[in-house]
Protein backbone atom coordinates (compact mmCIF):
# COMPACT_ATOMS: atom_id res chain seq x y z
CA UNK A 1 0.00 0.00 0.00
CA UNK A 2 2.89 2.05 0.56
CA UNK A 3 4.51 1.12 -2.73
CA UNK A 4 3.10 4.23 -4.82
CA UNK A 5 4.37 6.46 -2.09
CA UNK A 6 7.84 5.12 -2.06
CA UNK A 7 8.38 5.39 -5.40
CA UNK A 8 7.32 9.19 -5.25
CA UNK A 9 9.63 9.92 -2.26
CA UNK A 10 12.26 7.77 -4.04
CA UNK A 11 11.78 9.80 -7.22
CA UNK A 12 12.54 13.23 -5.54
CA UNK A 13 15.05 11.96 -2.91
CA UNK A 14 16.72 9.02 -4.82
CA UNK A 15 18.71 11.38 -6.89
CA UNK A 16 18.67 7.82 -8.98
CA UNK A 17 20.26 7.69 -12.54
CA UNK A 18 17.37 5.42 -13.87
CA UNK A 19 14.27 7.02 -13.44
CA UNK A 20 11.66 5.06 -10.85
CA UNK A 21 9.26 4.84 -12.88
CA UNK A 22 11.87 1.94 -15.20
CA UNK A 23 12.36 0.14 -12.15
CA UNK A 24 10.47 -3.01 -10.75
CA UNK A 25 9.67 -3.30 -7.31
CA UNK A 26 12.25 -5.26 -6.85
CA UNK A 27 14.87 -3.82 -8.84
CA UNK A 28 18.53 -2.96 -7.18
CA UNK A 29 18.56 0.61 -5.85
CA UNK A 30 22.10 0.96 -5.77
CA UNK A 31 22.60 -0.50 -9.42
CA UNK A 32 19.71 2.41 -10.17
CA UNK A 33 22.38 5.17 -8.71
CA UNK A 34 21.61 5.38 -5.12
CA UNK A 35 24.60 6.73 -3.11
CA UNK A 36 25.02 6.99 0.65
CA UNK A 37 24.46 10.37 0.80
CA UNK A 38 21.08 10.02 -1.49
CA UNK A 39 20.28 7.31 1.30
CA UNK A 40 20.18 10.33 4.17
CA UNK A 41 18.06 12.48 2.57
CA UNK A 42 15.43 9.21 0.86
CA UNK A 43 15.55 8.25 4.95
CA UNK A 44 14.41 11.86 6.14
CA UNK A 45 12.05 12.28 3.95
CA UNK A 46 10.49 8.43 4.91
CA UNK A 47 10.58 9.72 8.46
CA UNK A 48 8.80 12.79 7.66
CA UNK A 49 6.65 11.76 5.65
CA UNK A 50 5.04 8.59 7.62
CA UNK A 51 5.81 9.62 10.62
CA UNK A 52 8.16 6.84 11.66
CA UNK A 53 12.05 6.65 13.70
CA UNK A 54 14.10 4.17 11.66
CA UNK A 55 15.79 1.88 14.43
CA UNK A 56 19.08 1.14 14.31
CA UNK A 57 18.73 -2.50 12.95
CA UNK A 58 16.91 -1.29 10.12
CA UNK A 59 19.37 1.16 8.96
CA UNK A 60 21.03 -1.13 6.82
CA UNK A 61 22.04 -1.16 2.86
CA UNK A 62 19.42 -3.98 2.66
CA UNK A 63 17.03 -2.17 3.82
CA UNK A 64 17.16 1.00 1.50
CA UNK A 65 17.99 -1.91 -1.42
CA UNK A 66 14.86 -2.12 -3.20
CA UNK A 67 11.63 -0.11 -3.52
CA UNK A 68 9.78 -3.37 -2.22
CA UNK A 69 11.85 -3.23 0.79
CA UNK A 70 11.80 0.13 1.57
CA UNK A 71 8.13 -0.19 1.43
CA UNK A 72 7.80 -3.20 3.46
CA UNK A 73 9.70 -1.35 6.19
CA UNK A 74 8.28 1.29 6.78
CA UNK A 75 4.83 -0.86 7.03
CA UNK A 76 6.53 -2.82 10.44
CA UNK A 77 7.66 0.34 11.65
CA UNK A 78 3.86 2.26 10.90
CA UNK A 79 2.45 -0.78 12.84
CA UNK B 1 28.21 -18.40 5.98
CA UNK B 2 31.80 -19.51 6.92
CA UNK B 3 31.91 -20.27 11.08
CA UNK B 4 35.46 -18.86 12.02
CA UNK B 5 37.57 -21.39 13.25
CA UNK B 6 41.07 -20.78 15.62
CA UNK B 7 44.45 -22.49 15.45
CA UNK B 8 45.48 -24.14 19.33
CA UNK B 9 46.59 -21.49 21.28
CA UNK B 10 49.98 -23.37 22.09
CA UNK B 11 50.68 -24.15 18.44
CA UNK B 12 49.70 -20.69 17.91
CA UNK B 13 52.59 -19.24 20.40
CA UNK B 14 54.97 -21.79 18.36
CA UNK B 15 54.28 -19.60 15.42
CA UNK B 16 54.92 -16.43 16.84
CA UNK B 17 58.07 -17.39 18.01
CA UNK B 18 58.72 -18.30 14.54
CA UNK B 19 57.59 -15.36 13.25
CA UNK B 20 59.81 -13.33 15.58
CA UNK B 21 62.55 -14.96 14.51
CA UNK B 22 62.49 -14.77 10.60
CA UNK B 23 61.74 -11.18 12.07
CA UNK B 24 64.74 -10.45 13.61
CA UNK B 25 67.17 -12.76 11.21
CA UNK B 26 65.29 -11.87 8.02
CA UNK B 27 62.68 -9.58 7.63
CA UNK B 28 64.34 -6.53 10.19
CA UNK B 29 68.01 -7.00 8.04
CA UNK B 30 66.45 -6.67 4.65
CA UNK B 31 63.67 -3.78 5.61
CA UNK B 32 66.25 -0.98 4.50
CA UNK B 33 67.38 -1.92 0.91
CA UNK B 34 63.19 -2.96 0.72
CA UNK B 35 62.85 1.23 1.81
CA UNK B 36 66.11 2.72 0.09
CA UNK B 37 65.50 0.33 -3.43
CA UNK B 38 61.32 0.64 -3.06
CA UNK B 39 61.56 -2.64 -3.75
CA UNK B 40 59.49 -6.01 -3.03
CA UNK B 41 60.89 -7.94 0.12
CA UNK B 42 61.27 -11.05 -0.92
CA UNK B 43 63.39 -12.67 1.58
CA UNK B 44 60.44 -12.18 4.29
CA UNK B 45 57.77 -12.95 2.16
CA UNK B 46 59.65 -16.66 1.13
CA UNK B 47 60.40 -16.67 4.81
CA UNK B 48 56.83 -16.71 5.39
CA UNK B 49 56.00 -18.80 2.77
CA UNK B 50 58.66 -21.36 4.42
CA UNK B 51 56.51 -21.60 7.78
CA UNK B 52 53.40 -22.04 4.95
CA UNK B 53 52.12 -18.60 6.78
CA UNK B 54 50.16 -17.73 3.47
CA UNK B 55 47.39 -20.06 3.90
CA UNK B 56 47.33 -19.56 7.75
CA UNK B 57 43.53 -18.33 7.52
CA UNK B 58 42.52 -21.61 5.48
CA UNK B 59 40.67 -24.45 7.89
CA UNK B 60 42.56 -26.94 8.91
CA UNK B 61 40.52 -29.82 7.08
CA UNK B 62 41.84 -27.96 4.12
CA UNK B 63 45.25 -28.36 4.85
CA UNK B 64 45.53 -24.65 5.78
CA UNK B 65 46.31 -23.62 9.78
CA UNK B 66 42.93 -22.72 10.83
CA UNK B 67 43.57 -19.16 12.23
CA UNK B 68 41.14 -17.15 13.49
CA UNK B 69 40.79 -13.56 12.71
CA UNK B 70 42.69 -12.47 15.65
CA UNK B 71 45.99 -14.69 15.20
CA UNK B 72 46.08 -13.35 12.06
CA UNK B 73 46.14 -10.01 12.74
CA UNK B 74 48.87 -10.88 15.85
CA UNK B 75 51.10 -12.15 12.80
CA UNK B 76 50.40 -8.88 11.23
CA UNK B 77 51.26 -7.30 14.11
CA UNK B 78 54.55 -8.98 14.60
CA UNK B 79 55.47 -8.03 11.16
CA UNK B 80 54.70 -4.99 11.51
CA UNK B 81 57.69 -4.62 14.36
CA UNK B 82 60.07 -5.55 11.82
CA UNK B 83 59.17 -3.89 8.08
CA UNK B 84 56.00 -2.10 7.27
CA UNK B 85 56.00 -2.73 3.82
CA UNK B 86 56.64 -6.80 4.55
CA UNK B 87 53.77 -6.59 7.02
CA UNK B 88 51.36 -4.85 4.32
CA UNK B 89 51.99 -7.20 1.45
CA UNK B 90 51.30 -9.78 4.24
CA UNK B 91 47.94 -8.70 5.48
CA UNK B 92 46.68 -7.30 2.10
CA UNK B 93 47.42 -11.05 0.99
CA UNK B 94 45.57 -12.75 3.60
CA UNK B 95 42.50 -10.22 2.97
CA UNK B 96 42.33 -11.97 -0.42
CA UNK B 97 42.39 -15.69 1.42
CA UNK B 98 39.88 -14.39 3.74
CA UNK B 99 37.67 -13.75 0.55
CA UNK B 100 37.99 -16.83 -0.87
CA UNK B 101 37.38 -19.08 2.59
CA UNK B 102 34.55 -17.08 3.17
CA UNK B 103 33.14 -16.90 0.24
CA UNK B 104 33.94 -18.98 -2.42
CA UNK B 105 35.14 -22.53 -1.31
CA UNK B 106 31.27 -24.15 -2.29
CA UNK B 107 32.70 -24.20 -6.44
CA UNK B 108 35.33 -26.73 -8.03
CA UNK B 109 37.24 -23.85 -9.12
CA UNK B 110 38.11 -22.61 -5.64
CA UNK B 111 38.78 -25.74 -3.53
CA UNK B 112 41.54 -26.62 -6.16
CA UNK B 113 42.83 -23.46 -5.85
CA UNK B 114 42.91 -23.78 -2.01
CA UNK B 115 45.12 -26.63 -2.59
CA UNK B 116 47.17 -25.52 -4.54
CA UNK B 117 47.48 -22.03 -2.56
CA UNK B 118 48.07 -24.66 0.55
CA UNK B 119 50.87 -26.81 -0.83
CA UNK B 120 52.61 -23.88 -3.30
CA UNK B 121 52.18 -21.18 -0.66
CA UNK B 122 50.84 -18.32 -4.01
CA UNK B 123 50.84 -15.11 -3.19
CA UNK B 124 47.35 -13.55 -3.71
CA UNK B 125 47.69 -9.72 -5.24
CA UNK B 126 44.17 -7.44 -6.18
CA UNK B 127 43.35 -4.79 -8.29
CA UNK B 128 39.86 -3.03 -7.12
CA UNK B 129 40.29 0.43 -7.81
CA UNK B 130 40.18 1.61 -11.31
CA UNK B 131 41.18 5.07 -13.60
CA UNK B 132 38.14 7.59 -13.46
CA UNK B 133 36.28 5.80 -11.02
CA UNK B 134 37.65 8.16 -7.71
CA UNK B 135 38.38 5.14 -5.13
CA UNK B 136 35.17 4.13 -5.39
CA UNK B 137 35.44 0.00 -5.14
CA UNK B 138 31.77 -0.71 -5.60
CA UNK B 139 31.91 0.87 -8.61
CA UNK B 140 33.72 -0.15 -12.10
CA UNK B 141 34.35 0.32 -15.60
CA UNK B 142 35.94 -2.67 -16.77
CA UNK B 143 33.61 -5.54 -17.49
CA UNK B 144 33.69 -9.02 -18.01
CA UNK B 145 33.42 -10.25 -21.70
CA UNK B 146 32.46 -13.93 -21.73
CA UNK B 147 32.44 -16.70 -24.59
CA UNK B 148 32.26 -20.64 -24.70
CA UNK B 149 33.29 -20.49 -21.37
CA UNK B 150 36.08 -18.49 -20.73
CA UNK B 151 36.52 -14.29 -20.55
CA UNK B 152 38.08 -12.00 -21.31
CA UNK B 153 38.98 -8.75 -19.10
CA UNK B 154 41.00 -5.23 -19.14
CA UNK B 155 41.42 -3.03 -16.50
CA UNK B 156 43.05 0.01 -15.72
CA UNK B 157 44.25 -0.21 -12.23
CA UNK B 158 46.30 3.18 -10.60
CA UNK B 159 47.42 0.80 -7.76
CA UNK B 160 48.42 -3.11 -7.78
CA UNK B 161 50.30 -3.90 -4.67
CA UNK B 162 53.21 -6.02 -5.69
CA UNK B 163 51.87 -6.90 -8.85
CA UNK B 164 54.98 -8.01 -10.28
CA UNK B 165 55.68 -10.48 -7.61
CA UNK B 166 52.32 -12.05 -7.07
CA UNK B 167 50.86 -15.71 -8.20
CA UNK B 168 47.68 -14.95 -8.56
CA UNK B 169 45.18 -11.47 -8.88
CA UNK B 170 41.56 -10.95 -7.92
CA UNK B 171 40.30 -7.95 -9.99
CA UNK B 172 37.26 -6.33 -9.82
CA UNK B 173 34.81 -6.00 -12.74
CA UNK B 174 31.32 -5.58 -14.11
CA UNK B 175 29.10 -8.76 -14.46
CA UNK B 176 29.46 -8.29 -18.49
CA UNK B 177 29.48 -5.52 -20.70
CA UNK B 178 25.45 -4.51 -20.20
CA UNK B 179 25.57 -4.75 -16.15
CA UNK B 180 25.31 -1.57 -13.84
CA UNK B 181 28.33 -0.14 -12.83
CA UNK B 182 28.00 -1.52 -9.28
CA UNK B 183 27.12 -4.74 -10.62
CA UNK B 184 30.54 -6.53 -9.66
CA UNK B 185 32.46 -9.74 -9.32
CA UNK B 186 35.44 -10.63 -8.20
CA UNK B 187 37.51 -12.88 -10.69
CA UNK B 188 40.77 -14.87 -9.61
CA UNK B 189 43.44 -15.04 -12.20
CA UNK B 190 46.77 -16.95 -12.57
CA UNK B 191 50.10 -15.40 -13.32
CA UNK B 192 50.31 -17.24 -16.71
CA UNK B 193 46.40 -15.86 -17.18
CA UNK B 194 46.99 -12.45 -16.97
CA UNK B 195 49.97 -9.47 -18.39
CA UNK B 196 50.60 -6.54 -16.63
CA UNK B 197 51.79 -2.95 -18.21
CA UNK B 198 52.92 -0.59 -16.16
CA UNK B 199 51.13 2.45 -16.50
CA UNK B 200 52.83 4.86 -12.86
CA UNK B 201 55.70 3.71 -10.88
CA UNK B 202 55.66 3.52 -7.04
CA UNK B 203 58.15 6.11 -5.44
CA UNK B 204 56.57 7.16 -2.21
CA UNK B 205 57.67 8.53 1.03
CA UNK B 206 56.60 4.85 3.09
CA UNK B 207 55.62 1.65 2.43
CA UNK B 208 57.96 1.56 -0.52
CA UNK B 209 58.41 -2.32 -0.81
CA UNK B 210 54.75 -2.73 -1.39
CA UNK B 211 55.53 -1.45 -4.77
CA UNK B 212 52.23 -0.52 -5.31
CA UNK B 213 52.48 0.67 -9.12
CA UNK B 214 49.67 1.60 -11.62
CA UNK B 215 49.07 -1.06 -14.13
CA UNK B 216 46.47 -2.16 -17.14
CA UNK B 217 46.11 -5.68 -16.47
CA UNK B 218 44.83 -7.72 -19.41
CA UNK B 219 43.34 -11.23 -18.25
CA UNK B 220 41.87 -14.26 -20.15
CA UNK B 221 40.63 -17.25 -18.35
CA UNK B 222 37.96 -19.55 -17.38
CA UNK B 223 34.55 -18.45 -16.11
CA UNK B 224 34.86 -21.31 -13.56
CA UNK B 225 37.35 -18.55 -11.92
CA UNK B 226 34.44 -15.62 -11.39
CA UNK B 227 33.14 -15.36 -7.64
CA UNK B 228 30.56 -16.90 -7.15
CA UNK B 229 28.53 -14.25 -5.36
CA UNK B 230 28.72 -10.28 -5.90
CA UNK B 231 31.29 -7.79 -4.86
CA UNK B 232 29.09 -6.07 -3.36
CA UNK B 233 28.42 -9.01 -0.72
CA UNK B 234 31.87 -9.75 -0.62
CA UNK B 235 32.80 -6.53 0.38
CA UNK B 236 30.76 -5.79 3.05
CA UNK B 237 30.50 -9.15 4.66
CA UNK B 238 34.95 -9.75 4.71
CA UNK B 239 37.25 -7.53 2.36
CA UNK B 240 36.14 -3.90 4.30
CA UNK B 241 35.72 -5.42 7.99
CA UNK B 242 38.89 -7.48 7.63
CA UNK B 243 41.22 -5.21 5.80
CA UNK B 244 40.54 -2.53 8.34
CA UNK B 245 41.16 -5.15 11.23
CA UNK B 246 44.42 -6.39 9.53
CA UNK B 247 45.96 -3.22 8.45
CA UNK B 248 44.91 -1.98 11.71
CA UNK B 249 47.20 -4.50 13.67
CA UNK B 250 50.04 -3.88 11.34
CA UNK B 251 50.28 -0.36 11.46
CA UNK B 252 49.75 -1.39 15.96
CA UNK B 253 53.18 -3.02 15.31
CA UNK B 254 54.73 -0.42 13.62
CA UNK B 255 53.78 1.60 16.52
CA UNK B 256 54.88 -0.69 19.15
CA UNK B 257 58.51 -0.97 17.55
CA UNK B 258 58.77 2.92 17.85
CA UNK B 259 57.74 3.03 21.42
CA UNK B 260 60.00 0.36 21.57
CA UNK B 261 62.81 2.44 20.19
CA UNK B 262 61.52 5.15 22.62
CA UNK B 263 62.22 2.80 25.75
CA UNK B 264 65.10 2.18 24.86
CA UNK B 265 66.50 5.84 24.53
CA UNK B 266 64.79 7.07 27.59
CA UNK B 267 66.44 3.78 29.65
CA UNK B 268 69.81 4.86 28.67
CA UNK B 269 69.14 8.19 29.63
CA UNK B 270 68.12 6.84 32.99
CA UNK B 271 71.28 4.99 33.12
CA UNK B 272 73.36 8.39 32.65
CA UNK B 273 71.07 9.87 35.55
CA UNK B 274 69.78 7.63 38.17
CA UNK B 275 69.01 9.91 40.17
CA UNK B 276 66.54 12.06 37.58
CA UNK B 277 64.16 10.95 35.65
CA UNK B 278 64.14 12.83 32.17
CA UNK B 279 60.64 14.50 30.84
CA UNK B 280 60.99 11.72 28.32
CA UNK B 281 60.19 9.43 30.96
CA UNK B 282 56.69 10.86 31.23
CA UNK B 283 56.29 11.24 27.24
CA UNK B 284 57.19 7.78 27.09
CA UNK B 285 54.12 7.00 29.61
CA UNK B 286 52.04 8.97 27.97
CA UNK B 287 52.79 7.78 24.33
CA UNK B 288 51.88 4.47 25.95
CA UNK B 289 48.13 5.11 26.46
CA UNK B 290 48.08 5.96 22.73
CA UNK B 291 49.49 2.52 21.81
CA UNK B 292 47.24 1.07 24.41
CA UNK B 293 44.42 2.68 22.82
CA UNK B 294 45.43 1.55 18.98
CA UNK B 295 45.14 -2.14 20.27
CA UNK B 296 42.57 -2.44 22.01
CA UNK B 297 40.12 -0.32 19.45
CA UNK B 298 41.50 -3.53 16.99
CA UNK B 299 40.61 -5.80 19.41
CA UNK B 300 36.92 -4.32 20.07
CA UNK B 301 36.57 -4.88 16.48
CA UNK B 302 37.68 -8.33 16.16
CA UNK B 303 35.05 -8.98 18.73
CA UNK B 304 32.32 -7.26 16.79
CA UNK B 305 33.00 -8.91 13.95
CA UNK B 306 33.92 -12.40 15.50
CA UNK B 307 30.11 -12.02 16.63
CA UNK B 308 28.90 -11.50 13.59
CA UNK B 309 30.33 -14.25 11.75
CA UNK B 310 29.28 -16.55 14.63
CA UNK B 311 25.81 -14.83 13.67
CA UNK B 312 25.94 -16.00 10.32
CA UNK B 313 23.46 -13.41 9.25
CA UNK B 314 24.99 -11.66 6.21
CA UNK B 315 22.38 -9.05 6.36
CA UNK B 316 23.92 -7.72 9.39
CA UNK B 317 26.89 -6.84 7.59
CA UNK B 318 25.29 -3.72 5.76
CA UNK B 319 24.09 -2.14 9.40
CA UNK B 320 25.39 0.99 8.93
CA UNK B 321 26.40 0.86 12.23
CA UNK B 322 28.89 -1.94 11.86
CA UNK B 323 29.96 -0.12 8.79
CA UNK B 324 31.00 3.08 10.83
CA UNK B 325 32.80 1.39 13.43
CA UNK B 326 34.73 -0.38 11.00
CA UNK B 327 35.63 2.67 9.09
CA UNK B 328 36.82 4.75 12.44
CA UNK B 329 38.86 1.39 13.52
CA UNK B 330 40.94 3.05 10.35
CA UNK B 331 40.56 6.58 11.00
CA UNK B 332 41.40 6.37 14.28
CA UNK B 333 44.32 4.08 14.05
CA UNK B 334 46.17 5.70 11.15
CA UNK B 335 45.85 8.89 12.71
CA UNK B 336 47.38 6.98 16.22
CA UNK B 337 50.24 6.35 14.09
CA UNK B 338 51.17 9.24 13.64
CA UNK B 339 51.10 10.70 16.66
CA UNK B 340 52.79 7.80 18.39
CA UNK B 341 55.65 8.05 16.08
CA UNK B 342 55.83 11.36 16.06
CA UNK B 343 56.29 11.17 19.97
CA UNK B 344 58.55 8.71 20.11
CA UNK B 345 60.36 10.97 17.53
CA UNK B 346 60.02 13.64 20.47
CA UNK B 347 61.38 11.25 22.83
CA UNK B 348 64.38 10.05 21.24
CA UNK B 349 65.21 12.80 19.72
CA UNK B 350 67.93 13.96 17.22
CA UNK B 351 69.01 10.38 17.02
CA UNK B 352 65.98 9.43 15.72
CA UNK B 353 65.78 12.36 12.84
CA UNK B 354 69.14 10.84 11.41
CA UNK B 355 68.49 8.51 9.01
CA UNK B 356 71.84 6.66 9.79
CA UNK B 357 71.22 5.82 13.58
CA UNK B 358 70.54 2.74 15.54
CA UNK B 359 67.69 5.08 16.76
CA UNK B 360 66.43 6.18 13.48
CA UNK B 361 62.64 6.21 13.24
CA UNK B 362 62.98 7.56 9.29
CA UNK B 363 61.07 4.67 7.38
CA UNK B 364 58.37 4.60 10.43
CA UNK B 365 56.93 8.36 9.93
CA UNK B 366 56.95 8.16 6.34
CA UNK B 367 54.89 4.86 6.53
CA UNK B 368 52.59 6.06 9.05
CA UNK B 369 51.72 9.09 6.75
CA UNK B 370 50.58 5.90 4.47
CA UNK B 371 48.31 4.34 6.61
CA UNK B 372 46.35 7.59 6.51
CA UNK B 373 46.72 8.47 2.81
CA UNK B 374 47.13 5.10 1.33
CA UNK B 375 43.11 4.92 1.30
CA UNK B 376 42.35 7.99 2.10
CA UNK B 377 41.27 8.97 5.52
CA UNK B 378 39.01 12.14 4.31
CA UNK B 379 37.37 9.80 1.46
CA UNK B 380 36.35 7.38 4.34
CA UNK B 381 35.12 10.26 6.80
CA UNK B 382 33.04 11.62 3.67
CA UNK B 383 31.34 8.34 3.38
CA UNK B 384 30.59 8.33 7.72
CA UNK B 385 29.41 11.65 7.26
CA UNK B 386 26.40 10.28 5.46
CA UNK B 387 26.08 7.46 7.83
CA UNK B 388 26.16 9.06 10.68
CA UNK B 389 23.21 11.30 10.08
CA UNK B 390 21.42 8.20 9.42
CA UNK B 391 22.59 5.80 12.46
CA UNK B 392 21.83 5.88 15.85
CA UNK B 393 23.21 4.02 18.14
CA UNK B 394 21.12 1.79 20.32
CA UNK B 395 22.61 2.09 24.51
CA UNK B 396 22.92 -1.31 26.03
CA UNK B 397 22.56 -3.46 23.02
CA UNK B 398 25.38 -6.67 23.37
Amino acid sequence: MNIEKVREILSTHGRLTTPVDQLQDDSDLYQAGLTSLATVGLMLALEDEFDIEFPDSALSRKTFGSIESIAETVEDLSE
Amino acid sequence: MFKPTQMDSNEFNQIITQVHQIGKDIVAPNAQDVDEKARFPKEGIEALKGLKLLSSYVPESLGGMGMSIEQVSKVCEVLGHYCGSTAMIYAMHKIQVACIVHHCLDENYYQGYVDKLVSEQRLIASATTEIGIGGDLLSSFCAVEATDGNFELEKKAPVISYAEDADDLMITARRNPDAAKSDQVGVLVSKEQYEVEPISDWDTLGFRGTCSSGFVVKAKASVEQISPVSFTEVLSQTMHPYSHIVWASLWSGIAASAVDKARKFVKNAMRKNPNMPPISSVRLAEVETLLYDMKNNVTASIIDYDKLLAKGDTDAFTNFGFAIRVNNLKIKSSQLLIDIVGQSMMICGIASYRNNSDMTLGRHIRDAYGASLMVNNDRIMMHNSSLVLMHKEEAGRV
